[in-house]
């Protein structure tokens, strides 16, 4: 069954939902890495739940016009309208009082969603409203969806996207650096409306799939998932994209394979599935991945500790340290120094020595801040660099004798 | 509107003439954070070709007063010209540096896109990014002694290779005019010592760099000019003639001891 859903072999309806979804994941992805780049992920949150009231609204409009109050385009024009009011209410609160942007989207949030709610309640009580399944917007819901739907959907899809990549060089730099991007002649207050509209763009697209109240999780978490995988924005963008594309395809598939499965929850579980397996598995900033790097830092530490104490002539007693020492035959089992560990030693003395002796030298000094304790000056040196360190060494020592 | 800033000026006189020249012009600039104006007409007329030192306690305004300058803050009052033009038509002729604390550096990006960053008045939103501009950049950043750094995420740079990453994106603008905010706080010396190479070699070139700085001892040794500035404009001028006992303990009040301004050796 579900290998079915994910070859696209459950019939029309089902492959029409699971491309749009994975349409709508693509351009949340992509679009929601620059909010995230630029530090305003939960502003997000607001524009979705600012969403509802301007919804029911609509339909209520569509229906006492004599027309059908489920048609997606009307309710999709309520949903932008309503967003656009609770983003200017966020960006106004903030600017003119000395709210914090937080509190401010927690403040807009909560009373756009409660005014929504219970404008959810009034429609109930009309004639009409008995089976309009407004509910089905705030988790979404795939059952019944026209193909004129889907067609939207995703060509909104592809239009967000198009207008994100079209503006991501003033996107990033406004992201990264505000002040320069304005003396760049970017509008920076223009660009962040921008990235704002392209978000709400995609609330609205995404409200009959994913539902307003998971939304958020579209936009966030493929750009946080990417992040692990790269330290290039462009590729950030692009991985997001992909990641979410992929969380709407297999999540709209999954919840074809039974009816009356919700489609946003198992989206968004699936996107926090790629996004597990990032934080666990990514090399580089991927929690595995540190970890071992945490460790085997901290065994070249205590090795090259252990080896000075013993060129020192000092007693060993650290259990990893010398647990290290033994297996690589350099210390006895009764902790004594052998042959090659003497040498080792000693070859780990002179390496400290070659270190003091390019601090002190005219030429060499900036490559002082190369010394971690770890690095050979071999690793930074070259030979001939290093024949002259050593004649410093050494040069004292002959005029003496 | 021209004729109120005309009246905020404190030098009116001065300030009119040799403005159309200059690489910078400021008139009556007022800055408020909140209610409070934390920089207060202020005219400063930069030198072309010179290396202006804006020096000034803390607090004092000098990295407003470059933020006004450039369009990063709406002034309250007061305008800006470069180059006898408005600040929106000479955006080509001018680059910054901002302040090193004033960016997240752990934002995925590497150190080449970061300089590309100052490419982008020549590429837009759309235009491909051809070897050339590559070329360009890599120059920029072998000017600061960056250029083996190039794919290293800038997170794992020093302060001091951060600074320059910085200096090498203004570079890459080509511009006139280098306006740097704290270019030497917090970084070591051999980066101290690459950014001024940079900075005079570009006076060389006949460019114009005007620099918030800190560090009064290095003053005379590294600048021409200096701007004193405590919110209102408290000097401006060449080395020998502004950088004086009397001014520093005006501009600095009793903040500065006595002892420090012996220490800096002045000919007052």
């Amino acid at each position: 069954m579900l290998t079915d859903a994910l070859l696209l072999n459950l019939g029309y309806n089902a492959t029409l939902v699971t491309l749009g979804a994975a349409a709508l994941g693509l351009a949340a992805g992509a679009t929601g890495t620059f909010l995230f780049l630029r530090k305003r992920a939960l502003v997000s949150d607001a524009i979705s739940h600012a969403t509802l009231p301007g919804l029911v609204l609509a339909f209520i409009l569509m229906v006492s016009l004599g027309g059908d109050g489920r048609a997606l385009a009307g309710l999709m024009l309520g949903a932008a309208a309503s967003a656009l009011v609770g983003l200017l209410a966020v960006s106004w609160l903030t600017r003119a009082t000395r709210l914090a942007e937080d509190a401010a989207i927690g403040a807009v949030l909560s009373v756009f969603f409660g005014l929504g709610i219970v404008l959810l309640t009034v429609v109930q009580t009309m004639s009409a409203g008995r089976q309009a399944g407004l509910e089905s917007f705030l988790l979404g819901s795939t059952a019944g969806m026209l193909f004129a739907d889907a067609m939207l959907i995703t060509l909104g899809g592809v239009a967000v996207l198009a207008c994100a990549l079209a503006l991501r060089r003033p996107m990033l730099m406004v992201a990264f650096d505000p002040g320069y991007a304005e003396t760049q002649g970017i509008a920076v207050a223009r660009i962040d409306l921008a990235i704002m509209a392209l978000v709400m763009a995609i609330t609205v697209v995404g409200l009959k799939i994913v539902g307003l109240i998971l939304i958020v999780a579209l936009l966030i978490i493929p750009a946080v998932t990417a992040r692990f995988w790269t330290d290039k924005a462009d590729r950030v963008v692009l991985l997001a994209g992909a990641f979410g594309g992929l969380s709407g395809y297999v999540g709209a598939a999954v919840s074809a394979t039974a009816p009356n499965l919700p489609t946003g929850p198992i989206v968004v579980l699936v996107s926090f599935a790629l996004f597990a397996l990032s934080l666990f598995c990514a090399p580089g900033r991927g929690v595995l991945a540190s970890g071992l790097r945490h460790l085997a830092l901290q065994r070249r530490v205590h090795l090259r500790q252990g080896l000075l104490s013993m060129a020192m002539g000092q007693p060993v007693y650290e259990r990893l340290t010398c647990q290290m020492l033994r297996r690589r035959g350099w210390m006895r089992a009764d902790g004594v120094a052998t042959e090659a560990g003497r040498a080792e030693a000693a070859a780990t003395l002179r390496d400290e020595a070659r270190w003091q002796a390019l601090r002190a030298s005219t030429e060499l000094s900036d490559l002082a801040v190369r010394d971690d304790g770890l690095t050979a000056v071999a690793e930074v040196l070259t030979a001939d660099q290093i024949a002259q360190l050593d004649a410093r060494l050494r040069g004292p020592r002959e005029v003496g004798a | 509107m021209h004729g109120t800033l005309e009246l905020a000026t404190q030098d009116g006189r001065t300030a009119r003439d040799g403005a159309e020249a200059s690489p910078l012009a400021l008139r009556g600039m007022t800055v408020s954070y909140g209610d409070q104006p934390v920089v207060f007409s202020v005219d400063m007329t930069v030198q072309e070709g010179a290396m202006t030192a804006i020096i000034g306690p803390n607090g004092a305004g000098k990295s407003t007063l470059l933020k006004a300058a450039l369009g990063i803050v709406t002034p309250l009052a007061g305008r800006a010209t470069v180059y006898g033009q408005p600040l929106a038509q000479a955006r080509d002729r001018i680059a910054y540096v901002p302040q090193r604390a004033s960016v997240d550096w752990d934002f995925p990006t590497e150190v080449l896109d970061v300089v590309m960053m100052g490419l982008y008045r020549e590429l837009g939103l759309l235009r491909r990014v051809r070897p050339r501009h590559v070329a360009r950049a890599m120059e920029c950043l072998a000017r600061v002694g960056m250029q083996d750094f190039a794919d290293r995420q800038i997170g794992q740079l020093s302060g001091g290779q951060q600074q320059r990453v910085f200096l090498a994106r203004a570079l890459a603008q080509g511009a006139d005019l280098y306006l740097l905010d704290e270019p030497f706080a917090g970084v070591d010396a051999a980066t101290e010592k690459a950014i001024i190479d940079v900075l005079k070699d570009l006076k060389s070139e006949g460019k114009t760099v005007v620099a918030v700085h800190h560090d009064l001892s290095t003053v005379q040794a590294y600048f021409d000019r200096v701007f004193l500035i405590n919110r209102r404009r408290m000097g401006e001028g060449t080395v020998a003639q502004a950088f004086t006992a009397a001014a520093l303990q005006a501009t600095y009040g009793g903040r500065l001891a006595e002892g420090q301004i012996a220490q800096l050796a002045l000919d007052a």
